[in-house]
């Protein structure tokens, strides 16, 4: 059993006097899926904003491929290039093409010469099914197009982990899909990936284990086929009542 | 209720608009009685205005540079023959007469290189050599003392020249600055922040007057003695540093409207501070605020009047002097000033023009 990728050892994180995150465990291993679920306020963005540095925790130990988060800005800037992130609202830059964004971090951080940078770039406009686009501006694509854009850009740097924060949940019902069948063709690549989202049929399709957090602690985390039939808790029964009614 | 099956209606297009100028200005001056009422005085102002004016400016006006027909028209009329006898001393001060055709030839170099540099096109390496060849031109032909020119110190450069070599190069040098000055203030180490902060609200708590006045005055007295800056230098480094506060705020408003979101994407890819910065942020926030920016270049452009606080005279100063000092043309200060005023209008048109041509072009991603 090789060294868990991810490792939070009693994770502590304040927003001020709110104790959001309250020492939290959790080891993820090499090419796992998870998804993590869970009202909002529970930690769940901030757990996964914590892994790239985005947020501080104030307490305990989080470990990235081998690296301790720290204070050490050369630290946190080496677990930026293997980790990729895709957020929920997309974050593109509106002033450059698709291309453009797509090959600003391996030119600019990878070292990787223009040519080799455009190749990539056009291979994984062609993995999100969206190469026809990229000579175009972020704002005249369609959600969904910007948000498999969002997806490719991150994959430009060939990241270990992938990091996905509610990445559907800007998009009209009829988009949805379109980003969801792409993520999980990138999940049956191997690569590691925390997804926090509210779609269950994902969650049920592609996750090796599905964790349940509320107030800043995980409160349940199973495979998905025992965390659906049989959740232990009677907050998880709860919310999984309420979301998977409608 | 209905149950036929849903015949679709093909798009076709809008209607026409009730076109032509008469229905536009049924629609735009006459469209209501409060419009009908407004284009109604409007009117009368204008006909009661404008042929005075043009009987002043034209019918009556005397174009020839003659004295005495000029006093006869005892302000009825325009007399424009002072602006025909002295438009040498308003437009270049008081540069050496037979030598007027340095500065000429050097403020035609600096207006092309300004055209040249519009255009995004010609921007590379060979742009910046251009430029500094084109100051180092500049400053022979104008100060002369080597290839057989004959030496013009500083305190005589005047007029359009210098006017446009001060708001040239006080605005290239201030740009820069206030970029920095913008960054700084929003930065997490505190001395940096503060030192911002001082020098901003320090300079902007001042009128620019006492800015030159103790440019000239009080900053050669820290100077070791024996080193005598020159008068231009002090003065450029008085109008760059209250240039770049003013901009520094302009552009620091541009830098608060980038949403967080930009920064957490590019930190999320290992950017380095500088490389979003450099990419990501001022690309855009200078974008958002070309018309401030331009805003406070045109006001730089004219702020370089107050020159002759420090005996420069630049070409509002120059104007005094050639009016001032002589009796007989003295009381067509109106003229004069209209005709200054007409030379920096111009100017300053170029700019807001060149201003909205930018923003065309630089926001193509933005319009959808």
């Amino acid at each position: 059993m090789s060294e868990p990728i991810i490792a939070f050892e009693k994770v502590s994180k304040w927003y001020g006097e709110f104790h959001v995150l309250r020492d939290l465990d959790l080891a993820v291993a090499r090419g796992e899926r998870i998804v993590i679920c869970g009202p909002s306020g529970s930690g769940k963005s901030t757990l996964i904003r914590c892994i790239n540095a985005l947020e501080e925790h104030q307490e305990g130990r989080l470990t990235v491929d081998g690296i301790e988060i720290k204070d050490d800005v050369k630290a946190i800037e080496t677990v930026r290039r293997n980790v990729g992130m895709v957020f929920q609202q997309f974050n593109l830059f509106p002033h450059l093409t698709v291309l453009e964004n797509l090959t600003l971090a391996p030119m600019w951080v990878g070292r990787v010469p223009k040519k080799e940078a455009d190749e990539r770039a056009m291979a994984q406009l062609t993995r999100v099914r969206i190469a026809e686009q990229a000579g175009k501006y972020p704002l005249q694509l369609s959600g969904g197009q910007q948000q498999r854009v969002a997806i490719a850009r991150s994959l430009c740097m060939t990241p270990k982990i992938m990091l996905f924060d509610e990445p559907t949940s800007a998009l009209d019902p009829e988009m949805i899909k379109e980003v969801l069948d792409v993520m999980i063709e990138l999940a049956g690549g191997g690569i590691t990936m925390l997804c926090v989202t509210h779609e269950m049929g994902f969650a049920r399709s592609v996750a090796d284990r599905v964790i349940f957090m509320d107030q800043g602690q995980i409160v349940e985390q199973n495979t998905p086929a025992e965390f659906f039939a049989h959740p232990k808790s009677e907050r998880t029964r709860d919310f999984l009542s309420k979301i998977l009614s409608h | 209720m209905d149950t036929a099956l849903h015949a679709p209606v093909i798009a076709r297009p809008p209607p026409m608009r009730t076109a032509g100028p008469l229905a536009w200005l049924r629609a735009n001056l006459f469209g209501g009685w409060k419009s009908t009422l407004a284009t109604l005085i409007v009117v009368a102002v204008i006909a009661r205005v404008l042929p005075e004016i043009i009987d002043w400016a034209v019918v009556r006006a005397v174009t020839r540079p003659d004295n005495a027909a000029c006093r006869a028209l005892d302000h009825s009329g325009a007399c424009w023959g002072v602006i025909v006898e002295k438009y040498r001393l308003i437009l270049f001060g008081r540069y050496p007469f037979d030598e007027q055709w340095r500065p000429l030839v050097a403020t035609l170099l600096m207006v092309v290189m300004l055209i040249a540099s519009c255009t995004r096109v010609l921007w590379s390496r060979w742009l910046v050599v251009a430029w500094l060849s084109v100051l180092a031109v500049f400053f022979v032909l104008m100060r002369g003392g080597i290839a057989g020119l004959t030496p013009v110190e500083t305190a005589r450069w005047g007029g359009v020249p210098l006017t446009m070599l001060l708001s040239t190069l006080s605005i290239a040098a201030a740009f820069p600055i206030a970029i920095l000055v913008a960054l700084g203030r929003r930065s997490h180490l505190p001395a940096i922040r503060t030192l911002c902060i001082v020098y901003v609200e320090l300079i902007r708590g001042v009128p620019l007057i006492s800015v030159l006045f103790m440019a000239s005055f009080m900053f050669p007295l820290f100077m070791p003695p024996g080193i005598t800056v020159d008068v231009l230098v002090r003065v450029l480094v008085g109008i760059t540093l209250f240039a770049a506060a003013y901009l520094a705020e302009v552009v620091r408003g541009g830098l608060q409207a980038i949403p967080k979101g930009q920064l957490e994407a590019a930190a999320a890819m290992g950017l380095t501070y500088w490389q979003t910065q450099r990419k990501i942020v001022l690309p855009q926030a200078l974008r958002m605020v070309v018309p401030s920016i331009m805003n406070s270049f045109i006001s730089t452009f004219k702020d370089t009047s107050l020159v002759t606080i420090v005996s420069l005279y630049d070409l509002t100063g120059s104007l005094a002097l050639a009016l001032g000092g002589d009796a007989n043309w003295r009381q067509f200060y109106l003229e004069g000033y209209l005709f200054i005023a007409a030379i920096y209008w111009l100017f300053c048109f170029a700019m807001s023009r060149y201003s909205q041509w930018v923003e065309r072009h630089l926001n193509v991603g933005n319009v959808r």
